[in-house]
């Protein structure tokens, strides 16, 4: 019975590395390049719930929403601010950027909330659930996070697929030349890109600390990290690979802490991870690069 | 009336000058080639006009507008559309989403798929491949969709890159066919061409360029008789 519960568990932790991983996919298969402070941005988005709801007193959902309009719009000032004037620019460049946007965010929410652990109140407020005749409780954070997840993958599969901004997204992501040749704003594409990364990134935050509710300025780095690597994992540009490897690392991370170490839990993900791109560069569900005829 | 006018372009790449100060111009209805040897400069002055390099020195003007700073993607909803060297489809994405990616601009839903039927009957391949991957096409396939991509924006000024590059003669021959077919229904074609020949015999007039300036132009015909150009460009 424990296995299943730490089996669920494990897919409720792995659907929110999967929603962050999103942001760095999408991000890193539109605009080429790594957001290293999208982690901040899930301690963004943690904070602005916070501060809504036990600050405040708004109510949860009311608090979410704050937080993903807050998010949106610092995704979008860092991405005018701090990346475009570097398009063009080596990679290396804007990886420094990045890293520096995240310390940037880290230390202003020092400054703002102090370094203090709070105590997050959870999102969510439904009742736990009973299975299996009382023996087993899920609780009810584990299964609206599971349900958000698949929400949102529906949702953005259909957008991309269905709608002209999807596809310019696609298009830029192959070749922004010849994206510009159709018409379309390659700068407005790739905001857009960023303000859906960081709605999500809010999102995450809210589940994440519903899940675990202490909540520092250093929250979203380690989550960030772990996400990156499940996008690495699944294939970094997937949106599929997102999800998939969101959901392996997850389940992987609860099942080694429950059975061999909670101190070697991080540990045995990072090998999986060496081992899986030993075998496969490209991620699980990576493409190659295309051969040009 | 001149449909496009460039004065006195010059552009870099970093230090090193590519085009060094050429003026030329294209007339409604017309079929200007531009020919001359790999590394003349065709490929940039083609992306100077639409906006993916940035002119240094210099004007364009469109229609009579100065579309020398206009971004790139501004100047398909004027009515420029641009065939890449090297064609430049989007691999993973379908054949049919390749073509309505080259309506992004138009907003006009029926003129949208009148213009698709119209586009699949010049090119029937294309149809029977609308679900295929783009990246699954022959090269010659792949020009055929190229072009049929630019011409889902309805351009009256359409600009091609080596359209015959790397294709089989038979595809050769199909292709400059076919561009004659596009100029006839009413579209300006500036083409850029290291298969002079073919080009000299389509156009109505030609430039020939030679790294960064233009050292000939004139009418087709008598460039084809040229003795620098048939030493040049038409000996095998
Ligand atoms: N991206 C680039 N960076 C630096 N130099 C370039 C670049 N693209 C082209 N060049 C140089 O500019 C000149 C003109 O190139 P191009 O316009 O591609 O010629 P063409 O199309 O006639 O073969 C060449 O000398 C080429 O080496
Ligand atoms: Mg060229």
């Amino acid at each position: 019975m424990s296995f299943l519960t730490y089996l669920i568990n494990g897919i409720s932790l792995g659907s929110i590395y999967a929603i962050i991983a999103l942001g760095y996919t999408m991000v890193y298969g539109i605009a080429r390049m790594l957001n290293f402070a999208h982690g901040d941005i899930i301690m963004v988005g943690a904070f602005a719930v916070f501060t809504a709801v036990s600050t405040l007193g708004m109510p949860p959902f009311i608090g979410l929403i704050a937080a993903i309009a807050i998010c949106t719009a610092l995704g979008l000032t860092i991405e005018f601010v701090a990346y475009r004037p570097l398009r063009g620019a080596t990679s290396l460049a804007v990886l420094i950027t990045a890293i520096g946007v995240s310390y940037l965010l880290q230390n202003l929410a020092l400054l703002i909330f102090g370094s203090n652990t709070r105590q997050f109140t959870s999102i969510v407020t439904l009742p736990n659930l009973k299975l299996a005749g009382g023996k087993m409780t899920v609780s009810s954070v584990t299964i609206v996070t599971i349900v958000c997840c698949i929400v949102i993958m529906i949702a953005l599969t259909s957008f991309i697929n269905h709608t002209k901004t999807g596809q310019a997204m696609l298009a830029v992501s192959e070749d922004r030349g010849a994206a510009t040749l159709m018409g379309i704003n390659v700068n407005r594409t790739i905001a857009v890109t960023f303000a859906i990364g960081s709605a999500l990134a809010a999102v995450a935050g809210a589940l994440l600390c519903s899940m675990y509710p202490s909540l520092t300025p250093y929250t979203g780095s380690m989550p960030g990290i772990k996400a990156f690597t499940a996008a690495v994992f699944g294939g970094i540009g997937s949106i599929p690979g997102a999800l998939i490897g969101g959901l392996i690392l997850g389940v992987v991370e609860n099942l080694s802490k429950a059975y061999i170490s909670s101190q070697l839990s991080d540990a045995i993900v990072f090998s999986l991870l060496i081992i899986i791109l030993l075998v496969r560069p490209t991620g699980i569900l990576g493409k190659k690069i295309q051969e040009k005829v | 009336m001149a449909i496009l006018e460039v004065h006195d372009l010059s552009v870099y790449y970093g230090v090193i000058q590519a085009i060094k100060g050429i003026s030329f111009e294209v007339n409604q209805g017309e079929i200007i080639a531009l020919i001359g040897a790999n590394g003349a400069g065709k490929t940039t002055i083609l992306q100077t006009i639409t906006g993916l390099i940035p002119a240094k020195g210099g004007k364009i003007f469109y229609e009579g507008t100065d579309i020398t700073r206009t971004p790139g993607h501004k100047l398909v909803s004027m009515g420029i559309a641009h065939v890449p060297e090297g064609r430049r489809v989007f691999a993973q994405l379908t054949v049919l989403q390749n073509l309505k990616l080259g309506a992004f601009t138009r907003k006009d839903k029926d003129g949208i798929e009148d213009t698709l039927k119209r586009v699949y009957a010049r090119f029937p391949r294309l149809k029977e491949r609308q679900n295929q991957v783009a990246g699954t096409l022959s090269g010659g396939e792949q020009q055929m969709l190229a072009m049929g991509r630019a011409l889902m924006s309805h351009p009256r000024l359409i600009v091609m890159d080596e359209p015959s590059m790397g294709l089989s003669p038979i595809y050769v021959n199909e292709i400059f066919d076919i561009i004659g077919k596009i100029n006839r229904d009413g579209t300006t074609v500036l083409l850029v061409e290291q298969n002079a020949k073919k080009a000299l015999a389509i156009a109505n007039r030609a430039y020939v360029l030679e790294t960064g300036k233009i050292v000939l132009s004139g009418d087709a015909k008598d460039l084809m008789n040229n003795d620098s150009v048939k030493k040049a460009y038409l000996s095998e």
